[in-house]
């Protein structure tokens, strides 16, 4: 029995162990980042432009752009084909089509992400012969889709039953309940599903590795390669000089940051009651 | 027939040209066409996915045929293409995660569903949550200028002084490599292990443990015996949609794994995976087979990870519905 217990206690306190591991993770990321990029997180990090190999200061201002304009193009693109999609799914699906659409979500979710960035090359960077900006927003896109059809399905599948009883019972079509009812409902869950896509997908770098490519200035047009801050991290990180180390820190740091706050506040907000109707 | 067709007439739902264009304009019927030609957006990117990888991979596979699978060359100077070194890294580094991550994912699955107080739990699973959308490219920042070094200085011959002998632990030390690759893969998928293992242990029914805790079985063994068994399909699950990840990761496994196409027996030699050739040369590949070729990789990375995928969602669904199941 003593070996039983004793048995019983390591156990117990490795798993103990095993999520503190787990968790401490987390925490040493953040601190590193803290400490080595937190001294070059300046006010010329978001305003200048990337200094020439040698000179010292510079910033990443075309890469902050660059970033909002490719997750600018990705919601565009994936946002609507998601929503729709998942309006489909949840309010006028029958059995055969739901089930294949939702397979093939599953299965795009699970493509590597760097498969994505070759199908955006082959579907839009080839027959232009030059990368784009629209390549790499396409790419990002692509990735979004999954995530917004889904949740889009799951959110709307939440909304009582009631609801649409009560616009149906005044007469309205099905559509008209959809629009003005079931949707305006479910609409915080699919804000925040959104969201959480757009923060998954703006910490992306292989898909735009030969999409959006990379720039060291502004870039002129959105048929022109563009900076990104992920593909800048890459760039800076596995460079030879010191002076971009330092910047890929910080260019971490400000990125890291951007996701971990998007998903605190959208997680907070999912988790504080999904009582639709609240104001 | 006819007088089924006028009830249903009379309750506006029949077909023919007149019903179709009173049903289109009361606007349902529009709507659901719209929104089912979004849905079916989805397929056709799959299906363009598919056939684009496999179009422009032409030229590689008329080439080499299934030889490209086991050919160690891969010399873009005099157009000879194998695909070995990559696969044989991506599978080494995977393989190597998956050691690491597994334990320490159930375990850590098992303290937040079994122990912890709901609390903590749920604030545990948050930060673990937080983990999972950290970005591929800052875990390779961390792994370039901290783990490294660290492999190199320490870790490294540490473990040559202590399990030397072995053909695995051989060579010089550079600190990038395999091993450390490995090492960040596993960091990289144990939020998925122990997210998706939690709410299958969490699914598993009370009645279980309460039998085990009946008969005498200490706090452990009831976990383990009779809880971590029932709930074992899903985990098995859990542990292939972190494989699939492994396979497709690339950044982090980029920047550490030393980016070399050969094939060492040490875990500290340098390698190459399929994801990290991609990454580092597909935007300078010139020539047509060149550029072929590295689809072609892609096209097996895409194999890989859907056959892995589909077989992790056939084993996550097997253990709901089997729960569910049970409960009704």
């Amino acid at each position: 029995m003593f070996w039983r217990k004793s048995v019983n206690v390591l156990m117990l306190s490795l798993t103990g162990l095993c999520a503190l591991v787990a968790v401490s993770v987390l925490f040493f990321i953040l601190g590193y980042l803290v400490y080595h990029g937190g001294k070059d997180v300046n006010w010329d990090f978001f305003t200048k432009l990337p200094k020439p190999v040698g000179e010292a200061g510079g910033g990443m201002a075309n890469a902050i752009v660059g970033s909002s304009k490719l997750l600018l193009l990705a919601a565009l693109f994936g946002v609507p084909v998601g929503l729709l999609g998942g309006v489909y799914l949840a309010e006028f699906g029958g059995r055969a089509v739901p089930f294949v659409v939702r397979y093939t979500a599953d299965l795009l979710n699970g493509v590597p992400s760097i498969v994505i960035g070759i199908f955006a090359y082959a579907l839009v960077v080839m027959p232009v012969h030059h990368f784009s900006t629209f390549a790499g927003g396409f790419a990002l896109g692509v990735m979004m889709i999954p995530i917004v059809l889904r949740s889009t399905e799951e959110f709307l599948r939440a909304v009582p039953p009631a609801l649409r009883e009560g616009a149906m019972a005044l007469g309205a079509s099905k559509w008209r309940t959809i629009s003005s009812v079931v949707l305006p409902a479910a609409s915080r869950g699919i804000l925040t599903a959104a969201l959480l896509a757009l923060a998954r997908v703006a910490g992306e770098t292989a898909p735009l590795l030969f999409t959006a490519f990379g720039n060291r200035f502004w870039s002129p047009g959105w048929g022109q390669p563009i900076a990104s801050l992920p593909v800048m991290i890459f760039t800076y990180a596995v460079g030879p000089y010191e002076d971009w180390h330092r910047q890929a820190w910080a260019a971490g740091l400000v990125l890291l940051g951007l996701v971990l706050i998007t998903n605190i506040v959208v997680r907070t907000l999912l988790s504080r009651g999904t009582s639709p109707q609240r104001p | 027939m006819a007088t089924a067709h006028t009830t249903v007439d009379a309750a506006g739902l029949s077909w023919g040209p007149r019903a179709l264009i009173r049903r289109l304009r009361s606007g349902d019927e529009v709507a659901r066409l719209i929104t089912l030609l979004f849905a079916l957006v989805v397929v056709l990117l799959t299906v363009l996915l598919v056939d684009q990888l496999w179009i422009n991979s032409a030229e590689a596979r008329h080439r080499f045929g299934l030889a490209f699978f086991w050919t160690r060359q891969w010399d873009p100077v005099f157009n000879q293409f194998g695909a070995l070194p990559f696969i044989y890294g991506t599978l080494v580094t995977s393989a190597l995660g998956l050691l690491i991550a597994v334990p320490l994912g159930l375990g850590a699955a098992i303290f937040l569903a079994e122990l912890a107080p709901r609390r903590l739990s749920d604030n545990l699973t948050f930060l673990i949550d937080l983990l999972a959308a950290v970005p591929s490219v800052i875990y390779g920042l961390l792994g370039i200028f901290i783990l490294v070094p660290l492999m190199r200085t320490e870790i490294q011959p540490a473990l040559k002084r202590t399990l030397g002998f072995t053909p695995l632990f051989q060579g010089p030390a550079y600190g990038i490599g395999l091993l450390t690759a490995g090492l960040v893969l596993a960091v990289m998928i144990v939020p998925f292990i122990i997210s998706v293992s939690r709410e299958v242990l969490l699914a598993v029914p009370g009645e279980q443990r309460e039998a085990a805790l009946a008969l005498g079985a200490t706090r452990w063994e009831a976990t383990w015996k009779a809880v971590v068994p029932y709930a074992r399909t899903g985990i098995i699950g859990s542990i292939f949609l972190a494989l699939a990840r492994a396979l497709g990761e690339t950044m982090a496994v980029t920047m550490v794994i030393g980016n070399n196409p050969r094939i060492s027996a040490s875990l500290f030699g340098p390698g190459y995976s399929i994801a990290a050739v991609l990454a580092n040369e597909f935007s300078e590949a010139t020539g047509n087979l060149y550029l072929s070729a590295l689809i072609e990789l892609g096209l097996v990375l895409f194999l890989l990870t859907f056959v892995i995928n589909g077989l992790a969602r056939l084993l996550i669904f097997l253990t709901t519905s089997r729960g569910s199941l049970v409960h009704t």
